[in-house]
C-alpha cells in the first residue's frame, strides 16, 4: 500500500470508491512476505517485565489479533513495533525494516497507529487535525488526500466541525481518517472499540474489514474476543509472554475436543446401544438433568462430517424424535479462558 | 539528517491555532500585557513636570520593570500547556508515530511560544515608550528615553522568554496536570527575573558591560536548558515517563545539533 497511488474505498460501506494519487514516493520496502516479524522481544520497565521473550510473525494483508488481559504487554508490544519505545532485548522487523534508530523514521512513514484514545486536538476542526498530520508526513496534495480520507470513513460532512464536538464514534472515524492519510502498509489498532457503544463498535469493525479488503496489514489489540473472532485471520494470546498463536479454529481444535450436541424429544432407553460403535463417535454423556421432557446428549467425536449423519441415522432407527443435532462450537473466549483464566483467577 | 522546516512550520502553525482557541492562554496573552502596560504608563503620566529627581527615577524603574514580566509569564503559561495539553488530549502518541523528529517537535513548540511572547514584549515596550514620549512632560519623557534600563530590558526580553519556555517545557514534559504545570512553570521562570529586577531597580547598576555579561550568561543558561529539555523530549520518556532504552539512545545523542536519529 505504500506505492505511489492510493485508492480509498468507501470503508464505511456507504461511500463510493475514490481514487487519490499519492505523489510522494517512498523508497521501496524490502521484499518480504512477513509484514511484521518479532523475535524474542523483551521489554523491562525498571524491575517490571512488560513483555518477555515474545516471537511471532504477521503476514502481509493479514488481520492479526493480539489478545490478553490488562497489563499483558499488548500496548507495549505495539509501541515497540511503532518505534515509540525501544526493546530491552530481542529484535523486530516492521515492513521489512529493522526496528531501531536507523530505520525508525522509515518505519513510521509506512505505518499508522490508532491508539485507544482517538487523540484528536479538540479545539481544532477535523480538517485542521488531518492537515497537521498530513504536513508532518510531508504529503503533497494535502487537501485532496484529506477529502479522500474523510470520504472513506463517511465523515466528509463533518470536516469543519471541531473535533471536540464529535461523538466518540465519530472521533474514532476521524482518527481512522488521520491514520489513512499516509496510505499505511501496516495499521496498528490498540483497543479500537473500547468504550464505544455497539453501533459505533460495529462501524469500526466495518472500517477494519474495509482495510483488510484494501490489503492493509492490520495488527489489532483487543479485549473483545468476539471482535477478534469475527475480524482476525489469526490471533495471539499473550500474558507478558506469548501463550499461543494461530487461527481461531486451530486453537479451538488444539484445546478442545470436537463434540456434537443432540436433543431428542424424550430420553433414549439405551443410549449406549444407539451411540456405541458409530463411526467417529468416541464417547457420549447426558448433557442435561434426567426428566420426562426433551433430553440432551453431548457426543465426543473425531470427525463431525462423518459422525453427524451416522448419529442421525442411528437415532431414527432407534425410533427417537430428533429435535436438533449440531456441532458444539467452542468460542475464542473459551480458548482465552482456558489459557488465561487460571492466572486471572476467573472462571474457566 | 537535518530538521525539516516544513514539519517545524506545521508544529508552529498547529500550536498557534491551539493557543488562539485555548481560553486560558488567549485570555492570559490578552489581559496580562494590557495590565502591565496600563499600570506603568499611568504611573509615568502621573508624574508632574517639577517632580523630584528621586521620585522620577523610582517611577521609571518601576515602569520599565513591570512590562518585563510579560515575556516571562505569557510563555510560562503557554509552554506549561504545550506537552501536558497534548498528553491530556491523547494526541502525543499519534504525533510521535509520525516521521517527525524530536528536534523538529521541540523547535516547533518552542518557536510557537517564543515568537508571540517576544513580539508581545517588544510591542509593550514600544507602546509604553511611544505613549510617554507623546503624552508625558518633556523631563519625564527624556528620563524614560535615556534610562539605561530601557536597552537592558530590550536585550533581556528574548532571553527571559527563552528561559521561561525551556522551564515550562521541561515541567510540562514531566507532569500530568496542566494547572500544576503552569504554577510550577511560573515559579521556575522567576530566578532570572529577580536578576533583571536588581538591575532595573539599580541595586546593581546596568552598565553596558554588566548587561552584556549577564545577557551572555543567561544565553548560555538558555542553551544548556535547551539541551536538557531535548533529553526530556525523547519519545519513550514522553510516552512512558521512563528513560529511553536502546532504540532512542541515538536520538538523545543527536539532538544537540538540531538533529534526531529517529
Amino acid at each position: 500500500m505504500s506505492g505511489d497511488s492510493a485508492v480509498y474505498q468507501g470503508l464505511d460501506g456507504t461511500g463510493a470508491a475514490r481514487t487519490g494519487q499519492a505523489a510522494r514516493r517512498l523508497s521501496p520496502a524490502p521484499a518480504v512476505s512477513a509484514a511484521i516479524e518479532v523475535s524474542r522481544l523483551t521489554k523491562v520497565f525498571g524491575g517490571r517485565t512488560a513483555v518477555s521473550d515474545v516471537s511471532f510473525s504477521v503476514s502481509g494483508g493479514e488481520v492479526f489479533g493480539f489478545l490478553g488481559p490488562n497489563g499483558a504487554g499488548k500496548t507495549t508490544t505495539v509501541r515497540i513495533l511503532a518505534t515509540l519505545i525501544s526493546p530491552t532485548s530481542g529484535s523486530a522487523l516492521v515492513a521489512g525494516i529493522p526496528v531501531g534508530p536507523d530505520g525508525a523514521v522509515e518505519i513510521r512513514q509506512r505505518i499508522a497507529v490508532m491508539p485507544e484514545s482517538p487523540g484528536l486536538y479538540q479545539r481544532l476542526t477535523v480538517t485542521e487535525n488531518l492537515e497537521y498530520f498530513a504536513r508532518l508526513y510531508g504529503l503533497p496534495r494535502r487537501s485532496a488526500r484529506i477529502a479522500d480520507a474523510l470520504a472513506a470513513v463517511g465523515l466528509a460532512d463533518r470536516a469543519h466541525d471541531l473535533a471536540g464536538s464529535l461523538s466518540k464514534g465519530l472521533r474514532q472515524r476521524a482518527a481512522l481518517a488521520r491514520a489513512l492519510l499516509n496510505d499505511p502498509a501496516i495499521m496498528f489498532f490498540d483497543e479500537p472499540t473500547s468504550g464505544l457503544d455497539p453501533v459505533a463498535a460495529h462501524e469500526v469493525h466495518g472500517l477494519i474489514a474495509g482495510l483488510r479488503d484494501r490489503g492493509v496489514t492490520v495488527f489489532l489489540t483487543t479485549h473483545r474476543l468476539e471482535e477478534a473472532e469475527r475480524l482476525c485471520d489469526r490471533v495471539a494470546i499473550m500474558s507478558t509472554s506469548l501463550r499461543t498463536i494461530g487461527r481461531p479454529d486451530d486453537l479451538r481444535r488444539e484445546l478442545f475436543t470436537t463434540s456434537l450436541g443432540v436433543t431428542v424429544a424424550a430420553a433414549l432407553r439405551e443410549p449406549n446401544r444407539v451411540f456405541g460403535g458409530l463411526p467417529s463417535v468416541q464417547g457420549w454423556k447426558a448433557a442435561g438433568p434426567p426428566g420426562s421432557g426433551p433430553a440432551d446428549y453431548a457426543l465426543t467425536v473425531s470427525d463431525v462430517a462423518q459422525a453427524a449423519p451416522a448419529v442421525t441415522r442411528a437415532l431414527v432407527a432407534a425410533g427417537a424424535d430428533v429435535l436438533s443435532i449440531a456441532e458444539s462450537r467452542h468460542t475464542l473466549e473459551d480458548v482465552y479462558l482456558e489459557l488465561i483464566g487460571d492466572e486471572e483467577g476467573g472462571p474457566r | 539528517m537535518s530538521a525539516s522546516i516544513a514539519r517545524v512550520g506545521a508544529v508552529i502553525h498547529k500550536e498557534l491555532a491551539e493557543f488562539r482557541r485555548n481560553r486560558l492562554i488567549a485570555t492570559t496573552a490578552a489581559v496580562l500585557p494590557v495590565v502591565f502596560l496600563i499600570g506603568p504608563t499611568a504611573s509615568i503620566l502621573d508624574i508632574k513636570a517639577g517632580a523630584l529627581s528621586a521620585t522620577l527615577d523610582t517611577r521609571v524603574e518601576y515602569s520599565l520593570f513591570l512590562p518585563l514580566l510579560v515575556p516571562v509569564f505569557v510563555p510560562s503559561i503557554m509552554s506549561a500547556y504545550s506537552v501536558v495539553g497534548e498528553r491530556e488530549q491523547g494526541t502525543l502518541e499519534p504525533v510521535l508515530t509520525t516521521p517527525i523528529r524530536r528536534a523538529e517537535l521541540l523547535i516547533g513548540k518552542a518557536a510557537a511560544i517564543f515568537l508571540p511572547s517576544a513580539a508581545l514584549g517588544y510591542v509593550i515596550f514600544g507602546v509604553f515608550v511611544a505613549i510617554t514620549q507623546l503624552a508625558a512632560s518633556p523631563p519625564v519623557a527624556a528620563a524614560v528615553r535615556h534610562a539605561p534600563q530601557l536597552p537592558a530590558a530590550l536585550v533581556f526580553i528574548p532571553l527571559l522568554a527563552a528561559w521561561a519556555i525551556w522551564v515550562g517545557l521541561a515541567i510540562s514534559a514531566r507532569v500530568s496536570d496542566t494547572r500544576v504545570a503552569q504554577q510550577l512553570s511560573i515559579l521556575g521562570s522567576l530566578p532570572p527575573v529577580a536578576l533583571a529586577a536588581l538591575m532595573q531597580f539599580k541595586v546593581i547598576s546596568p552598565t553596558f558591560g554588566l548587561v552584556a555579561a549577564l545577557a551572555g550568561g543567561l544565553l548560555a543558561v538558555d542553551c544548556a536548558a535547551c539541551l536538557a529539555v531535548a533529553r526530556l523530549f525523547d519519545r519513550e520518556r514522553l510516552i512512558t515517563g521512563t528513560r529511553p532504552g536502546r532504540l532512542n539512545e541515538k536520538e538523545t545523542q543527536g539532538v544537540g545539533n538540531a538533529q534526531g536519529g529517529a
